[in-house]
Protein backbone atom coordinates (compact mmCIF):
# COMPACT_ATOMS: atom_id res chain seq x y z
CA UNK A 1 0.00 0.00 0.00
CA UNK A 2 1.60 3.50 -0.78
CA UNK A 3 1.20 6.39 0.56
CA UNK A 4 -1.28 7.88 -2.21
CA UNK A 5 -3.73 4.97 -1.90
CA UNK A 6 -3.29 5.09 2.13
CA UNK A 7 -4.60 8.50 1.90
CA UNK A 8 -7.57 8.33 -0.39
CA UNK A 9 -8.93 5.68 1.26
CA UNK A 10 -8.21 7.25 4.68
CA UNK A 11 -9.93 10.57 3.38
CA UNK A 12 -11.67 8.97 0.87
CA UNK A 13 -13.71 6.08 0.52
CA UNK A 14 -14.18 4.33 2.49
CA UNK A 15 -12.60 6.89 4.63
CA UNK A 16 -13.68 10.45 5.79
CA UNK A 17 -15.41 11.26 3.12
CA UNK A 18 -17.86 8.39 2.87
CA UNK A 19 -18.08 7.68 6.58
CA UNK A 20 -19.12 10.92 7.83
CA UNK A 21 -22.33 11.08 5.72
CA UNK A 22 -22.89 7.31 6.31
CA UNK A 23 -22.07 7.73 9.96
CA UNK A 24 -25.28 10.37 10.00
CA UNK A 25 -27.13 8.27 7.82
CA UNK A 26 -26.36 5.56 9.98
CA UNK A 27 -27.69 7.41 13.56
CA UNK A 28 -30.62 8.38 11.48
CA UNK A 29 -31.14 4.72 10.26
CA UNK A 30 -31.17 4.05 13.94
CA UNK A 31 -33.56 6.50 15.06
CA UNK A 32 -36.09 6.80 12.32
CA UNK A 33 -36.66 2.69 12.64
CA UNK A 34 -36.74 2.91 16.42
CA UNK A 35 -39.44 5.16 15.41
CA UNK A 36 -41.21 3.38 13.09
CA UNK A 37 -41.56 0.27 15.39
CA UNK A 38 -43.04 2.42 18.68
CA UNK A 39 -45.68 3.59 15.59
CA UNK A 40 -44.25 7.29 15.10
CA UNK A 41 -42.61 9.04 12.43
CA UNK A 42 -39.34 9.99 13.50
CA UNK A 43 -37.09 12.47 13.00
CA UNK A 44 -36.41 14.18 9.51
CA UNK A 45 -33.63 12.37 7.47
CA UNK A 46 -31.34 15.24 7.89
CA UNK A 47 -31.78 15.57 11.88
CA UNK A 48 -28.11 13.95 12.97
CA UNK A 49 -26.28 16.80 10.63
CA UNK A 50 -29.01 19.41 12.12
CA UNK A 51 -27.92 18.24 15.78
CA UNK A 52 -24.29 18.43 14.64
CA UNK A 53 -24.38 21.66 13.47
CA UNK A 54 -26.47 23.08 16.25
CA UNK A 55 -23.93 21.15 18.70
CA UNK A 56 -20.60 22.66 16.86
CA UNK A 57 -22.21 26.27 17.73
CA UNK A 58 -23.10 26.25 21.12
CA UNK A 59 -20.48 27.33 24.36
CA UNK A 60 -18.47 25.39 26.19
CA UNK A 61 -17.94 25.46 29.95
CA UNK A 62 -15.15 27.11 30.93
CA UNK A 63 -12.84 24.17 32.21
CA UNK A 64 -8.71 24.99 33.29
CA UNK A 65 -5.63 22.71 33.56
CA UNK A 66 -5.09 19.20 32.55
CA UNK A 67 -7.96 18.48 33.48
CA UNK A 68 -9.50 20.69 30.89
CA UNK A 69 -7.12 20.03 28.11
CA UNK A 70 -7.43 15.65 28.65
CA UNK A 71 -11.32 16.32 28.18
CA UNK A 72 -10.81 18.15 25.24
CA UNK A 73 -8.49 15.66 23.96
CA UNK A 74 -10.30 12.30 24.35
CA UNK A 75 -13.40 13.17 22.01
CA UNK A 76 -10.56 13.82 18.85
CA UNK A 77 -8.76 10.69 19.73
CA UNK A 78 -12.12 9.06 19.66
CA UNK A 79 -13.43 10.34 16.39
CA UNK A 80 -9.54 9.90 14.40
CA UNK A 81 -9.05 6.32 15.54
CA UNK A 82 -12.96 5.18 13.97
CA UNK A 83 -12.23 7.53 10.87
CA UNK A 84 -8.92 5.15 10.79
CA UNK A 85 -10.89 2.18 11.50
CA UNK A 86 -12.95 2.72 8.50
CA UNK A 87 -10.28 3.55 6.27
CA UNK A 88 -8.44 0.31 7.03
CA UNK A 89 -11.75 -1.89 6.13
CA UNK A 90 -10.96 -3.52 2.72
CA UNK A 91 -13.98 -2.39 0.53
CA UNK A 92 -12.78 -1.83 -3.00
CA UNK A 93 -10.92 -5.22 -4.59
CA UNK A 94 -7.24 -5.35 -4.93
CA UNK A 95 -7.37 -1.72 -2.52
CA UNK A 96 -4.16 -3.13 -1.00
CA UNK A 97 -3.31 -3.40 2.30
CA UNK A 98 -1.00 -5.04 4.89
CA UNK A 99 0.01 -7.93 6.94
CA UNK A 100 -1.62 -7.49 10.23
CA UNK A 101 -3.66 -4.99 9.47
CA UNK A 102 -6.64 -6.72 11.22
CA UNK A 103 -4.50 -6.15 14.39
CA UNK A 104 -4.64 -2.70 13.67
CA UNK A 105 -7.94 -2.35 13.14
CA UNK A 106 -9.17 -4.06 16.03
CA UNK A 107 -7.15 -1.63 18.20
CA UNK A 108 -8.44 1.66 16.59
CA UNK A 109 -11.87 -0.11 16.82
CA UNK A 110 -11.44 -0.50 20.71
CA UNK A 111 -9.68 3.29 21.25
CA UNK A 112 -13.03 5.07 21.20
CA UNK A 113 -14.50 2.83 24.05
CA UNK A 114 -11.29 3.35 26.14
CA UNK A 115 -11.70 7.32 24.96
CA UNK A 116 -15.31 6.96 26.42
CA UNK A 117 -13.81 5.21 29.76
CA UNK A 118 -11.33 8.01 29.77
CA UNK A 119 -13.09 11.19 29.44
CA UNK A 120 -16.20 9.71 32.48
CA UNK A 121 -12.97 9.65 34.88
CA UNK A 122 -11.67 12.99 33.92
CA UNK A 123 -14.99 14.65 33.95
CA UNK A 124 -15.06 14.10 37.72
CA UNK A 125 -18.91 13.45 37.77
CA UNK A 126 -20.39 10.93 39.95
CA UNK A 127 -22.60 10.15 36.88
CA UNK A 128 -19.62 9.97 35.09
CA UNK A 129 -17.52 8.02 37.22
CA UNK A 130 -20.45 5.21 37.40
CA UNK A 131 -20.72 5.16 33.55
CA UNK A 132 -16.85 4.78 33.01
CA UNK A 133 -17.05 1.57 35.59
CA UNK A 134 -20.01 -0.02 33.74
CA UNK A 135 -18.16 0.45 30.22
CA UNK A 136 -15.37 -0.86 31.87
CA UNK A 137 -16.99 -3.67 33.23
CA UNK A 138 -18.45 -4.14 29.36
CA UNK A 139 -15.82 -3.77 27.20
CA UNK A 140 -14.36 -6.95 29.24
CA UNK A 141 -16.98 -9.04 28.89
CA UNK A 142 -18.13 -8.59 25.47
CA UNK A 143 -14.20 -7.75 23.73
CA UNK A 144 -13.21 -11.70 25.25
CA UNK A 145 -15.96 -13.24 22.84
CA UNK A 146 -15.16 -10.52 19.87
CA UNK A 147 -11.64 -10.86 19.83
CA UNK A 148 -11.91 -14.77 20.03
CA UNK A 149 -14.17 -14.85 16.88
CA UNK A 150 -12.34 -12.81 14.79
CA UNK A 151 -8.82 -14.64 15.79
CA UNK A 152 -10.60 -17.53 15.39
CA UNK A 153 -11.64 -16.93 11.88
CA UNK A 154 -7.83 -15.03 11.25
CA UNK A 155 -5.91 -18.41 12.42
CA UNK A 156 -7.73 -20.84 10.50
CA UNK A 157 -6.51 -18.87 7.52
CA UNK A 158 -3.31 -18.25 8.86
CA UNK A 159 -2.93 -14.30 8.09
CA UNK A 160 -3.90 -11.33 9.79
CA UNK A 161 -4.16 -9.52 6.52
CA UNK A 162 -7.85 -8.10 6.02
CA UNK A 163 -7.91 -8.38 2.19
CA UNK A 164 -7.38 -12.09 2.91
CA UNK A 165 -10.34 -12.48 5.03
CA UNK A 166 -12.39 -10.80 2.82
CA UNK A 167 -12.04 -12.90 0.03
CA UNK A 168 -12.61 -16.25 1.97
CA UNK A 169 -15.33 -18.54 0.60
CA UNK A 170 -18.07 -19.33 3.04
CA UNK A 171 -17.15 -21.60 5.79
CA UNK A 172 -19.32 -23.40 8.81
CA UNK A 173 -16.27 -21.62 11.25
CA UNK A 174 -16.50 -18.24 9.28
CA UNK A 175 -20.45 -17.97 9.72
CA UNK A 176 -20.02 -19.02 13.71
CA UNK A 177 -17.47 -16.22 14.22
CA UNK A 178 -19.72 -13.84 12.33
CA UNK A 179 -22.70 -14.84 14.68
CA UNK A 180 -20.50 -14.55 17.87
CA UNK A 181 -19.36 -10.76 16.36
CA UNK A 182 -22.89 -9.53 15.63
CA UNK A 183 -23.79 -10.45 19.47
CA UNK A 184 -21.42 -8.35 20.54
CA UNK A 185 -22.45 -5.78 18.50
CA UNK A 186 -24.55 -3.95 20.29
CA UNK A 187 -22.56 -4.19 23.49
CA UNK A 188 -19.53 -1.95 21.31
CA UNK A 189 -22.41 0.12 19.95
CA UNK A 190 -23.88 1.00 23.23
CA UNK A 191 -27.20 -0.24 21.98
CA UNK A 192 -30.64 -1.21 23.69
CA UNK A 193 -30.43 -4.31 25.67
CA UNK A 194 -26.57 -3.23 26.99
CA UNK A 195 -26.79 0.56 26.70
CA UNK A 196 -25.34 0.45 30.33
CA UNK A 197 -22.73 3.12 29.84
CA UNK A 198 -25.08 5.90 28.81
CA UNK A 199 -28.45 4.84 30.50
CA UNK A 200 -30.09 8.25 30.14
CA UNK A 201 -32.84 7.64 32.88
CA UNK A 202 -30.40 6.32 35.55
CA UNK A 203 -26.98 7.61 35.24
CA UNK A 204 -27.69 11.23 33.03
CA UNK A 205 -26.09 9.57 29.89
CA UNK A 206 -22.77 8.43 31.72
CA UNK A 207 -19.13 9.80 30.99
CA UNK A 208 -20.66 11.99 28.46
CA UNK A 209 -22.63 13.74 31.15
CA UNK A 210 -20.39 17.36 31.39
CA UNK A 211 -19.73 17.58 27.82
CA UNK A 212 -21.53 20.19 26.09
CA UNK A 213 -20.89 21.80 22.53
CA UNK A 214 -18.44 20.98 20.10
CA UNK A 215 -16.96 18.31 21.96
CA UNK A 216 -20.20 16.43 22.27
CA UNK A 217 -20.99 16.64 18.70
CA UNK A 218 -17.35 14.97 18.37
CA UNK A 219 -18.60 12.17 20.13
CA UNK A 220 -21.52 11.81 18.17
CA UNK A 221 -19.73 11.68 15.38
CA UNK A 222 -17.12 9.14 16.85
CA UNK A 223 -20.16 6.90 18.03
CA UNK A 224 -21.70 7.36 14.13
CA UNK A 225 -17.90 6.31 12.85
CA UNK A 226 -18.33 3.05 15.37
CA UNK A 227 -21.16 2.38 13.51
CA UNK A 228 -19.63 2.70 10.23
CA UNK A 229 -16.59 0.72 11.16
CA UNK A 230 -18.21 -1.94 13.02
CA UNK A 231 -20.70 -2.79 10.52
CA UNK A 232 -18.66 -2.66 7.55
CA UNK A 233 -16.01 -4.55 9.51
CA UNK A 234 -18.89 -7.50 9.33
CA UNK A 235 -20.11 -6.60 5.81
CA UNK A 236 -16.59 -6.88 4.16
CA UNK A 237 -16.44 -10.57 6.27
CA UNK A 238 -19.65 -11.58 4.52
CA UNK A 239 -18.97 -9.64 1.57
CA UNK A 240 -18.78 -12.08 -1.84
CA UNK A 241 -15.51 -11.26 -3.75
CA UNK A 242 -15.97 -8.76 -6.40
CA UNK A 243 -13.87 -7.92 -9.09
CA UNK A 244 -15.71 -4.59 -10.15
CA UNK A 245 -14.98 -1.79 -7.95
CA UNK A 246 -18.47 0.06 -7.80
CA UNK A 247 -20.21 -3.03 -7.15
CA UNK A 248 -18.11 -4.00 -4.57
CA UNK A 249 -18.99 -0.15 -2.80
CA UNK A 250 -22.52 -0.88 -3.48
CA UNK A 251 -22.59 -4.35 -2.13
CA UNK A 252 -20.80 -3.36 1.24
CA UNK A 253 -23.48 -0.41 1.60
CA UNK A 254 -26.11 -2.05 1.67
CA UNK A 255 -24.60 -4.77 3.79
CA UNK A 256 -23.56 -2.40 6.14
CA UNK A 257 -27.26 -0.92 5.72
CA UNK A 258 -28.95 -4.71 6.89
CA UNK A 259 -26.39 -4.48 9.88
CA UNK A 260 -27.50 -1.34 10.84
CA UNK A 261 -31.24 -2.26 10.34
CA UNK A 262 -31.01 -5.40 12.45
CA UNK A 263 -29.22 -3.81 15.17
CA UNK A 264 -32.23 -1.13 15.58
CA UNK A 265 -34.87 -3.88 15.68
CA UNK A 266 -32.84 -5.81 18.47
CA UNK A 267 -32.76 -1.72 20.01
CA UNK A 268 -36.39 -1.25 19.85
CA UNK A 269 -37.38 -4.40 20.53
CA UNK A 270 -35.67 -5.09 24.10
CA UNK A 271 -34.95 -3.07 27.49
CA UNK A 272 -31.87 -2.23 29.07
CA UNK A 273 -30.57 -5.39 30.95
CA UNK A 274 -28.57 -4.68 34.35
CA UNK A 275 -24.90 -4.98 34.86
CA UNK A 276 -24.87 -8.19 36.39
CA UNK A 277 -27.23 -9.16 33.57
CA UNK A 278 -25.60 -8.32 30.87
CA UNK A 279 -21.47 -9.52 32.17
CA UNK A 280 -23.27 -12.91 32.83
CA UNK A 281 -24.92 -12.86 29.40
CA UNK A 282 -21.43 -12.61 27.61
CA UNK A 283 -19.33 -14.78 29.93
CA UNK A 284 -21.84 -17.57 30.21
CA UNK A 285 -24.07 -17.78 26.81
CA UNK A 286 -21.82 -16.44 24.32
CA UNK A 287 -18.34 -17.61 25.44
CA UNK A 288 -19.56 -20.83 24.00
CA UNK A 289 -19.48 -19.70 20.20
CA UNK A 290 -16.37 -17.77 20.65
CA UNK A 291 -14.66 -20.64 22.02
CA UNK A 292 -16.35 -23.33 19.85
CA UNK A 293 -14.93 -20.86 17.27
CA UNK A 294 -11.25 -20.91 18.37
CA UNK A 295 -11.09 -24.62 18.98
CA UNK A 296 -12.71 -25.41 15.37
CA UNK A 297 -9.93 -23.40 14.56
CA UNK A 298 -6.98 -24.95 16.00
CA UNK A 299 -8.52 -28.35 15.31
CA UNK A 300 -8.79 -27.16 10.85
CA UNK A 301 -4.96 -25.88 11.28
CA UNK A 302 -3.32 -29.44 13.19
CA UNK A 303 -5.64 -31.27 10.56
CA UNK A 304 -4.20 -29.27 8.01
CA UNK B 1 -26.22 37.08 7.74
CA UNK B 2 -23.60 34.91 6.30
CA UNK B 3 -24.11 31.32 4.78
CA UNK B 4 -22.58 29.49 8.45
CA UNK B 5 -24.34 31.90 10.70
CA UNK B 6 -27.89 31.39 8.45
CA UNK B 7 -27.04 27.29 8.57
CA UNK B 8 -26.45 27.63 11.92
CA UNK B 9 -29.75 29.60 12.90
CA UNK B 10 -31.93 26.98 10.78
CA UNK B 11 -30.28 24.21 12.53
CA UNK B 12 -30.81 25.40 15.83
CA UNK B 13 -34.50 25.77 15.02
CA UNK B 14 -34.29 22.27 13.95
CA UNK B 15 -32.78 20.64 16.87
CA UNK B 16 -33.98 21.38 20.32
CA UNK B 17 -32.54 19.32 23.12
CA UNK B 18 -34.74 19.79 26.26
CA UNK B 19 -34.47 19.24 29.94
CA UNK B 20 -37.00 18.72 31.89
CA UNK B 21 -36.93 19.92 35.70
CA UNK B 22 -39.52 19.41 38.21
CA UNK B 23 -40.03 22.95 40.31
CA UNK B 24 -42.57 21.31 42.93
CA UNK B 25 -45.09 20.37 40.13
CA UNK B 26 -48.17 17.88 41.39
CA UNK B 27 -46.78 15.73 38.15
CA UNK B 28 -49.35 16.47 36.12
CA UNK B 29 -47.23 19.12 33.51
CA UNK B 30 -44.78 16.41 33.56
CA UNK B 31 -46.92 13.46 32.38
CA UNK B 32 -47.80 15.89 29.58
CA UNK B 33 -44.07 16.86 28.71
CA UNK B 34 -43.66 12.95 28.29
CA UNK B 35 -46.89 12.51 26.56
CA UNK B 36 -45.59 14.97 24.00
CA UNK B 37 -43.31 12.71 23.04
CA UNK B 38 -45.39 9.60 22.80
CA UNK B 39 -46.39 7.97 19.62
CA UNK B 40 -49.67 10.15 19.42
CA UNK B 41 -47.78 13.51 19.32
CA UNK B 42 -44.04 12.34 18.46
CA UNK B 43 -41.91 15.50 19.22
CA UNK B 44 -39.15 13.91 17.76
CA UNK B 45 -40.64 15.08 14.39
CA UNK B 46 -39.10 18.59 15.33
CA UNK B 47 -35.64 17.07 16.22
CA UNK B 48 -36.60 17.08 19.89
CA UNK B 49 -34.74 14.71 22.39
CA UNK B 50 -35.20 15.07 25.93
CA UNK B 51 -31.57 14.66 26.98
CA UNK B 52 -30.18 13.29 30.78
CA UNK B 53 -27.88 16.18 31.47
CA UNK B 54 -28.06 19.49 31.24
CA UNK B 55 -24.84 20.11 29.87
CA UNK B 56 -26.57 18.82 26.30
CA UNK B 57 -29.85 20.48 26.59
CA UNK B 58 -30.74 24.00 25.40
CA UNK B 59 -34.11 24.09 26.09
CA UNK B 60 -34.78 24.44 29.70
CA UNK B 61 -38.54 22.73 30.58
CA UNK B 62 -39.62 24.17 34.33
CA UNK B 63 -42.76 22.42 35.66
CA UNK B 64 -44.91 23.29 39.32
CA UNK B 65 -44.88 26.39 41.35
CA UNK B 66 -41.26 27.07 42.52
CA UNK B 67 -40.64 26.03 46.02
CA UNK B 68 -38.59 27.46 48.18
CA UNK B 69 -36.48 24.14 48.36
CA UNK B 70 -36.15 23.65 44.28
CA UNK B 71 -35.07 27.73 43.81
CA UNK B 72 -31.35 26.92 44.08
CA UNK B 73 -31.27 23.95 42.14
CA UNK B 74 -33.35 25.85 39.66
CA UNK B 75 -30.92 28.57 39.59
CA UNK B 76 -27.98 26.01 39.43
CA UNK B 77 -29.34 23.46 36.61
CA UNK B 78 -29.79 27.16 34.56
CA UNK B 79 -26.68 28.25 34.75
CA UNK B 80 -25.33 24.28 33.74
CA UNK B 81 -26.89 25.24 30.89
CA UNK B 82 -24.72 26.01 27.95
CA UNK B 83 -25.87 28.97 25.57
CA UNK B 84 -27.61 29.49 23.40
CA UNK B 85 -30.36 28.34 25.89
CA UNK B 86 -33.99 29.16 26.16
CA UNK B 87 -36.22 28.65 29.17
CA UNK B 88 -40.24 27.57 28.93
CA UNK B 89 -42.07 27.52 31.72
CA UNK B 90 -45.11 24.62 31.51
CA UNK B 91 -48.35 25.17 32.73
CA UNK B 92 -49.69 27.65 34.75
CA UNK B 93 -47.75 27.38 38.06
CA UNK B 94 -44.58 28.51 37.11
CA UNK B 95 -46.24 31.59 35.21
CA UNK B 96 -48.90 32.35 38.34
CA UNK B 97 -47.92 29.67 41.07
CA UNK B 98 -51.73 28.96 39.97
CA UNK B 99 -53.82 27.82 42.96
CA UNK B 100 -50.95 27.60 45.67
CA UNK B 101 -50.72 31.34 45.46
CA UNK B 102 -49.78 33.12 48.71
CA UNK B 103 -48.90 29.88 50.08
CA UNK B 104 -45.57 30.28 52.30
CA UNK B 105 -43.64 27.35 50.97
CA UNK B 106 -43.45 29.18 47.54
CA UNK B 107 -40.83 31.30 46.34
CA UNK B 108 -42.49 31.77 42.60
CA UNK B 109 -43.33 32.63 39.80
CA UNK B 110 -40.45 31.15 38.27
CA UNK B 111 -39.74 34.98 36.49
CA UNK B 112 -38.32 36.41 39.72
CA UNK B 113 -35.24 34.06 39.15
CA UNK B 114 -34.55 33.13 35.53
CA UNK B 115 -35.59 34.68 32.52
CA UNK B 116 -38.32 33.00 30.62
CA UNK B 117 -39.12 32.99 27.08
CA UNK B 118 -42.42 31.16 26.93
CA UNK B 119 -44.92 30.06 28.90
CA UNK B 120 -47.12 27.57 28.04
CA UNK B 121 -50.20 28.07 30.18
CA UNK B 122 -52.97 25.34 31.43
CA UNK B 123 -53.36 23.12 34.07
CA UNK B 124 -52.23 21.04 32.78
CA UNK B 125 -51.30 22.26 29.17
CA UNK B 126 -51.90 19.66 26.39
CA UNK B 127 -49.39 18.06 24.40
CA UNK B 128 -50.10 19.73 21.55
CA UNK B 129 -49.50 23.14 23.54
CA UNK B 130 -46.19 22.00 24.97
CA UNK B 131 -45.07 21.11 21.48
CA UNK B 132 -45.76 24.27 20.07
CA UNK B 133 -44.20 26.14 22.58
CA UNK B 134 -41.20 24.44 22.33
CA UNK B 135 -40.74 25.01 18.46
CA UNK B 136 -41.48 28.62 19.38
CA UNK B 137 -38.97 28.60 22.25
CA UNK B 138 -36.30 27.04 19.52
CA UNK B 139 -37.31 30.08 17.22
CA UNK B 140 -36.59 32.21 19.84
CA UNK B 141 -33.40 31.06 20.84
CA UNK B 142 -31.97 30.49 17.11
CA UNK B 143 -32.82 34.40 16.40
CA UNK B 144 -31.27 35.43 19.82
CA UNK B 145 -28.24 33.75 18.97
CA UNK B 146 -27.72 34.82 15.24
CA UNK B 147 -29.28 38.72 16.17
CA UNK B 148 -27.57 38.68 20.28
CA UNK B 149 -30.55 40.07 21.24
CA UNK B 150 -31.09 40.46 24.94
CA UNK B 151 -33.32 37.73 26.80
CA UNK B 152 -36.96 38.54 26.88
CA UNK B 153 -39.96 36.57 27.71
CA UNK B 154 -43.15 36.10 25.00
CA UNK B 155 -46.39 34.61 26.58
CA UNK B 156 -47.77 32.01 24.13
CA UNK B 157 -50.98 32.94 22.12
CA UNK B 158 -53.15 30.46 22.88
CA UNK B 159 -53.93 28.15 26.31
CA UNK B 160 -53.58 24.91 25.50
CA UNK B 161 -55.61 23.26 28.31
CA UNK B 162 -59.08 24.93 27.23
CA UNK B 163 -59.25 24.10 23.71
CA UNK B 164 -60.48 20.86 24.22
CA UNK B 165 -58.89 19.07 21.32
CA UNK B 166 -60.94 20.21 18.41
CA UNK B 167 -59.45 24.34 17.98
CA UNK B 168 -56.47 22.46 16.35
CA UNK B 169 -53.71 23.74 17.97
CA UNK B 170 -51.34 21.73 15.59
CA UNK B 171 -52.53 23.70 12.79
CA UNK B 172 -52.15 27.30 13.78
CA UNK B 173 -48.40 27.01 14.55
CA UNK B 174 -46.26 26.04 10.79
CA UNK B 175 -43.70 24.21 13.02
CA UNK B 176 -46.35 21.99 14.71
CA UNK B 177 -45.57 18.10 13.73
CA UNK B 178 -47.09 17.23 10.30
CA UNK B 179 -49.81 14.27 11.17
CA UNK B 180 -50.65 14.56 15.07
CA UNK B 181 -53.52 11.94 15.42
CA UNK B 182 -56.19 12.69 16.54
Amino acid sequence: MNLITALARLLIFPGVLFAVPAAWFFLWVERKSVALMQGRIGPPFMQPFYDFIKLLGKDTPPRSGIGGLLMKAWPLIAVSAAAGAVGLLPVLPSSGGFQGDLILLLALLELPSMCIIAAGFSSRSIFGEIGSAREAVLSVSYNIVFLLAIVSIAASQRTFSLEALARLPFSPLQILGIVAILVCLPAKLHLNPFSLPNAEQEIYSGPMVEYAGPELAMWELSHGLEWVAATGLVATLVAPHLTIWWLAALVFVALSFGVVLLLSVLAAATARLAIDTTVRFYWQCTLIFAVLAISSALFMRFRS
Amino acid sequence: MNPWNKLMCYCRRRSPWLFHMNGGSCNGCDIELIASLTPRYDAEQLGVRLEGSPRHADILCITGPITHNAVNAIKTVYGQVCGPKAVVAIGSCPATTNVFIDSRTLAGPLNKHIPVDVFVPGCPPRPDAIIQGVAMAAGILAERAAKKLPIEPVVMPLSGSDCGGDCACAAKTESAPSEVQS
